[in-house]
């Protein structure tokens, strides 16, 4: 392990270093002045902030997920043999995903596929949930309240939210739960005589991992749609337009790059979210996350948990960045 | 359709704030309207009471005798050119012009054929693919001006649509618009605080002021007739002179002032002993021989001139702290009095309007 990290280490020292050896310590100086952002802040300041920033992406994540990388071509042996003969790199962890155990009836590992492809498309359902339960709101903030009013809504928006997660969590669970708040009113308006079991069926699950994000989704939308000249709803108004197709051919165009970084929020925290599906998902269904957790904690195994864990964040870049394409976004819009 | 507009009392209010106050006028099918007046004075809000963006707080607004109230903009039979134009960013030219059309479901191909027709009669054709945000200032005002034709609209609404452009531009817009105008044939209804440009573009123009109508007329009943003191100050420029008027018939009154009585038309009915403003223009004053007595002569030091090359503005001392302005035409000679001297200037009282005291608009 340690020798990965010395390798990677000298590359950096080589492509710092390699100016000064190559040229003369004084060219090298008239260099480093001679860039404007060194001219603004100065020579200690501009040093500062680039080891800062070298030095919190380098340790805080560029290291660290490298590690995992690693990790995940690993055998999971035993402590006294790490470093061994035996540690070597290896698929295994990957294949494993793919076709389970060699011997297994079955050819693929559909336990573990089922899963991860279950938590994709439910991770993109929570996406689409969210965008249209935030987009009018977000519309209605940004085009149509005035003042004090989107203000106020806003509050309302984020003081929920100090709720912490678990909290949060087991609140819905008490919502949905077979003798929950919405089954006692089912039930007493006389819809339903035994309640209806939510959280079997994932409905708590679903809302819980919506309302979870929706801030995420709610301010990109807000940032977006507030920039649009009201001028131009109304144009289309006037030219005939009714209200749907104003806001598809006018507000959602202008807002692409907020629906964008939104949908990508969201989908990217659902994939990867833990304790709601931990707490509210149904006794059958599991979240890919909580099979990456098992192999951590429950099996011990940390190579193939990092293995997991890289598929999914690789899927999920994936994912996002074919939808992008198809809605022809650009990726340095979502960080407008 | 006929498409005459008629405002039938129409008032419009905010809370306690009444932006339009008992508006009355009618427009006829094919004219060219204009509502002047200075920032503020409620014309926007008159244009979106038409448009259907509002609904007047009380009275009517009737389009081709129809009221219009509670109809939308969307089923109005007008378009809406904005203040700042309102063009689609992200949509091509075409796009922009063609979007009213793709609205009532016009095929594709019939949509093309229609911008194309839009867009040589704006003299754009060649731009029919460009985003509009590559175009000019002139020719997004052209593309804007399209995008409202396409929809065949019978009234078009202008919201002071050359305010954003430069001088030059703005001149070449008027008869350029007035051209658009007299090819289409619809009614235009003009909105703009300039009064170079409803002078000269249209065929009636409503002058406001804080949300009353004072004076709706032809440009040269406006200029040679105004209603109102607002209307004398606001249109060209005025010399005001104020007194009490001592003698008065149908035809003409006369007020004492410092410089002695000054006659002028009495447009307004008004009556000996009413508080009064006689208005006279500069280029209705001119050097005299006459004496101070005589009636309508003006004797007072210059104290400024301008030179303008075919003319020289003059200015006389005036009642207050605000100069007496007239004009002289330079015919070279000598004539042209100096800083400094008085002199004496007469006018026509057939070309001088004595009005009822009221406020004038300000400089
Ligand atoms: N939605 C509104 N709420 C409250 N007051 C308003 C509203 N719209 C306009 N006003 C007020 O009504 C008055 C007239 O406004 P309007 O926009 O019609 O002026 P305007 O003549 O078009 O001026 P400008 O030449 O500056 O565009 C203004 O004093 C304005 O403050
Ligand atoms: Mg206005």
């Amino acid at each position: 392990m340690s020798d990965f990290i010395v390798l990677f280490l000298a590359v950096l020292l080589a492509l710092l270093v390699k100016p000064l050896v190559e040229k003369r310590a004084e060219a090298f100086a008239a260099a480093v002045t001679g860039i404007t952002f060194v001219q603004r802040n100065g020579v200690m300041l501009s040093a500062y902030l680039i080891l800062a920033v070298l030095g919190w992406a380098v340790f805080m994540i560029i290291l660290p997920q490298l590690y995992m990388v690693d990790f995940s071509f690993r055998h999971n042996l035993p402590f006294d043999q790490v470093g061994g003969p035996n540690d070597t790199h290896t698929f295994d962890n990957y294949r494993y995903l793919l076709f389970g155990r060699e011997g297994d009836e079955e050819m693929f590992n559909w336990l573990h596929l089922k899963v991860f492809f279950k938590t994709i498309l439910a991770s993109a359902c929570v996406t689409l949930f969210d965008l249209a339960i935030c987009y009018p709101i977000a519309y209605y903030m940004a085009q149509v309240a005035r003042g004090g009013k989107a203000r106020l809504l806003v509050l309302c928006l984020i003081i929920p939210f100090w709720v912490n997660e678990i909290l949060r969590a087991f609140a819905f669970r008490i919502l949905f739960g077979t003798s929950g708040v919405i089954n006692s009113v089912l039930m007493g308006l006389g819809f339903t005589d035994q309640g209806v079991d939510f959280l079997r069926a994932d409905v708590g699950l679903y809302a819980g991992l919506t309302y979870a994000y929706i801030l995420l989704m709610i301010f990109p939308l807000y940032n977006a749609i507030e920039s649009l000249d009201h001028n131009q709803v109304e144009a289309a108004r006037d030219l005939g337009s009714p209200w749907w197709r104003i806001h598809f051919r006018v507000v959602m165009p202008h807002a692409k790059p907020g629906i964008a970084s939104g949908c990508t929020m969201v989908f990217m925290l659902s994939a990867g979210a833990l304790a709601a599906p931990q707490i509210l998902g149904g006794p059958s269904s599991l979240w890919f996350t909580q099979v990456i957790y098992q192999w951590f904690f429950t099996g011990l195994n940390w190579p193939q948990g990092s293995a997991y864990a890289f598929v999914l964040l690789a899927t999920c870049i994936v994912f996002v960045m074919t939808i992008m394409r198809v809605f022809n976004v650009r990726f340095g819009e979502i960080a407008k | 359709m006929s498409a005459d507009v008629e405002l039938d009392h129409v008032t419009i209010r905010f809370g306690d704030f009444t932006a339009v106050d008992d508006a009355n006028l009618r427009i006829e099918d094919g004219e060219f309207f204009s509502f002047l007046g200075p920032s503020g004075c409620g014309k926007t809000t008159i244009l979106r009471a038409v448009s259907g963006f509002m609904d007047p707080t009380e009275g009517e607004v009737r389009i081709g005798g129809r009221n219009m109230r509670g109809i939308g903009p969307n089923r109005r039979p007008t378009a809406l050119i904005f203040q700042n134009l309102a063009l689609f960013p992200l949509m091509t030219v075409a796009d922009n012009i063609a979007f009213g059309l793709e609205v009532r479901g016009v095929s594709k191909f019939e949509r093309r054929k229609r911008a194309d027709e839009l867009l040589a009669l704006i003299a754009l054709s060649d731009q029919a693919d460009k985003l509009v945000t590559a175009l000019s200032g002139g020719q997004r005002q052209r593309v804007a001006i399209a995008r409202a034709l396409a929809v065949e609209p019978d009234v078009l609404l202008l919201d002071e649509p050359l305010s954003a452009l430069d001088l030059k531009l703005r001149q070449h817009m008027r008869t350029e618009l007035r051209t658009i105008q007299q090819r289409v044939g619809i009614t235009f209804i003009y909105i703009t605080h300039d009064q170079g440009e409803a002078l000269t573009m249209s065929d009636r123009i409503a002058v406001m002021s804080q949300g009353i109508i004072q004076q709706v007329g032809n440009g040269s009943e406006i200029y040679n007739n105004p209603a109102t003191a607002f209307v004398a100050s606001f249109v060209g420029e005025n010399n005001p002179f104020h007194g009490h008027v001592s003698k008065a018939d149908d035809q003409h009154a006369v007020m004492d002032t410092k410089f002695g009585p000054l006659r002028g038309r009495n447009s307004q009915g008004l009556r000996a002993g009413d508080r009064a403003i006689l208005f006279v223009r500069p280029e209705s004053l001119s050097l005299t021989n006459g004496a101070a007595g005589d009636g309508n002569v003006i004797e007072s030091p210059v104290v400024n001139e301008e030179f303008e090359g075919h003319f020289v503005k003059i200015y006389l001392a005036g009642e207050g702290p605000k100069p007496i302005g007239l004009s002289v035409t330079n015919d070279g000679a000598d004539s042209i009095p100096n800083v400094g001297d008085t002199i004496r200037v007469a006018f026509d009282p057939e070309r001088a309007n004595m009005l009822p005291m009221g406020e004038l608009a300000d400089e």
